[in-house]
């Protein structure tokens, strides 16, 4: 899933009370998995804004609509209603969301309240771990099914480097050593050997350093 | 001849290597790198300067490397893959060879968040092991990586690190293999205080033939205080310093010599393994012990005798 948490109070209030009517829309998908973002989050926010706005004498109204998945037009179309008379909506969404508000909706501003982070899985409870970069050419056969652009802090093809110790990288004692899990998962199939293959280089070009991408599916048109 | 340079005389005449580490400034000074040139000066073959070392901002390596030719010392230009992408890496290996630059240490480099500047994006287009293939490609095919043909090519000795004290153990020789493999000429390894895991590292390094095809410097550093020892043993990544030379620091009344003395048994027990073919000697800011070390251990320059 995409992982995104609330941007802190005071942050998105620099934004908020620039505006009147403001409208919190929540996302019911990958951020309301992640207790963040969906709809009892976007009435959270919006009960903590009314209650700010009041103390700080600010006029206006802020109201809250929850859409299953706001990177579909479809559902970010369904709002039309209540963006209505608004001054601003606040997408509490992925960042994918206030981008296609504005852009369905293009008379009204538009702020997310939220950072968007990582396609990440839940780890444990109300924790989440990176797993992917969207790099766009995957090849995590040959690592064991782990990602090591995604999960090793320098995206070695040729780890693990002369920093891992203990089974963590040398940037923190908290981060585990992608390339000893790669290793160690290698040797489960007594294939550890396959590390001494230079891996790499990487094709960056299927990547978003290639440019912004878009994916057709073939056979239909768009 | 590779490269032409010394350092590859000296190790292909089979004399026993010497080379230093020599930090560019944090600043536009050339005159420091002028004055610890001089102090290493007809004491090493060659030395290493660092490029941008835990990730902290200095003088780049090419134009100091430049500066140590200027004064008659032979430098192995250190390259990272943090800061520059494949493009940027052949323009500077390009840049380097035409100013007279003979050998080239290729690294993945400490991760930014080590350095003063931790927002920087960490570049790690390549790693170590597929940069050394690119420059072994500029050099003998001689083409870009990209495959397109270079008319003029950089004759650099090539060269890499390898730590025997990272994980997982049975790995750190088989890395160094893969290092052969992409085209390395030489390596250097990690501060060596644990001679039985350096031992037994290069015992598997001479299994694996490694040892046939590429010459290892062992590194070796001074300790200056207990703390200093203390802080490598506890804080640097990928060290392995044992306790009883924390204790014999600890203990001693006079650190420094002390110090020395503890690097250049290391040097001495090093010497003897097989498969060792020279030491690097990492004095960081404190260059003006390599001329002590070596006279202690009795060793000159190859290329001096
Ligand atoms: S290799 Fe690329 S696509 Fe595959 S998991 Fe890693 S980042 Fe994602
Ligand atoms: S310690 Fe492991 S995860 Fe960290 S940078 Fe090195 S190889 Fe990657």
């Amino acid at each position: 899933m995409i992982a995104a948490e609330r941007k802190p109070f005071e942050q998105i209030k620099l934004v908020t009370d620039q505006f009147e009517n403001i409208l919190v829309v929540g996302c019911n998908t990958c951020v309301a998995v992640c207790l963040t973002g969906g709809e009892k989050e976007a009435e959270q926010l919006a009960a903590e804004l009314r209650l700010q706005r009041r103390n700080d004498g600010i006029g206006g109204s802020v109201e809250t609509v929850t859409v299953l998945r706001q990177c579909e037009n479809e559902f970010v179309d369904s709002i039309a209603a209540d963006v209505e008379g608004k001054d601003l909506v606040l997408s509490m969404a992925c960042s994918i969301g206030p981008q296609l508000i504005a852009e369905r909706h293009p008379a009204v501003r538009v702020a997310p309240a939220m950072n968007t982070n990582m396609l990440a899985v839940v780890q444990k409870h109300h924790v989440w771990s990176e797993y992917c970069v969207a790099c766009g050419d995957c090849g995590i056969f040959n690592t064991g099914g782990i990602c090591p652009i995604a999960r090793c802090a320098k995206q070695l093809l040729n780890g693990p480097c002369g920093g891992s110790q203990g089974g963590h990288c040398e940037i923190s004692a908290e981060v585990p050593c992608v390339w000893q899990l790669i290793y160690e998962k290698l040797a489960t199939f007594g294939l550890e050997g396959n590390l001494s293959r230079i891996g790499g280089p990487k094709n960056w070009s299927k990547s978003n350093s290639g440019g912004p991408r878009t994916m057709k599916k073939e056979g239909f048109e768009p | 001849m590779r490269s032409g340079s010394i350092l590859e005389k000296v190790l292909a005449d089979g004399k026993f290597a010497v080379t230093a580490e020599l930090g560019p400034p944090k600043g536009a000074d050339p005159q420091v790198i002028i004055d610890k040139a001089n102090i290493l000066k007809g004491h090493v073959d060659a030395v290493n300067i660092t490029d941008n070392q835990t990730a902290i901002a200095r003088m780049c390596s090419m134009a100091a490397a430049k500066i140590a030719i200027d004064q008659g010392l032979e430098p192995i230009m250190q390259m990272t893959c943090r800061d520059r992408n494949r493009l940027a890496m052949q323009a500077d290996i390009l840049g380097a060879a035409a100013l007279g630059i003979k050998n080239l240490l290729c690294l993945t480099g400490d991760h930014q968040s080590f350095g003063n500047h931790p927002e920087a994006l960490g570049v790690f287009d390549l790693d170590s092991i597929t940069l050394i293939k690119m420059v072994k490609d500029m050099r003998d095919v001689p083409q870009f990586q990209c495959g397109e043909e270079i008319t003029f090519a950089p004759k650099l000795l090539i060269g890499a690190a390898a730590n025997p004290y990272a994980d997982p153990f049975p790995f750190r020789a088989v890395r160094l293999a893969k290092k052969v493999e992409a085209g390395i000429d030489f390596c250097q390894t990690q501060i060596i205080y644990n001679l039985e895991k350096f031992e037994e590292f290069m015992r598997q390094c001479v299994e694996l033939g490694v040892t046939e095809r590429c010459k290892i410097l062992a590194g070796v550093a001074p300790l200056k205080s207990a703390g200093m020892a203390k802080y490598m043993k506890n804080r640097v990544a990928g060290m392995d310093v044992p306790d009883e030379v924390v204790e014999r620091m600890a203990a001693a009344e006079d650190a420094q010599s002390e110090g020395i003395d503890v690097c250049v048994e290391v040097i001495n027990r090093v010497r003897d393994i097989e498969g060792v073919a020279g030491v690097h000697i990492m004095a960081v800011e404190w260059e003006s012990a390599v001329p002590e070390i070596l006279s202690r251990a009795g060793l000159r320059a190859g290329s001096g005798s």
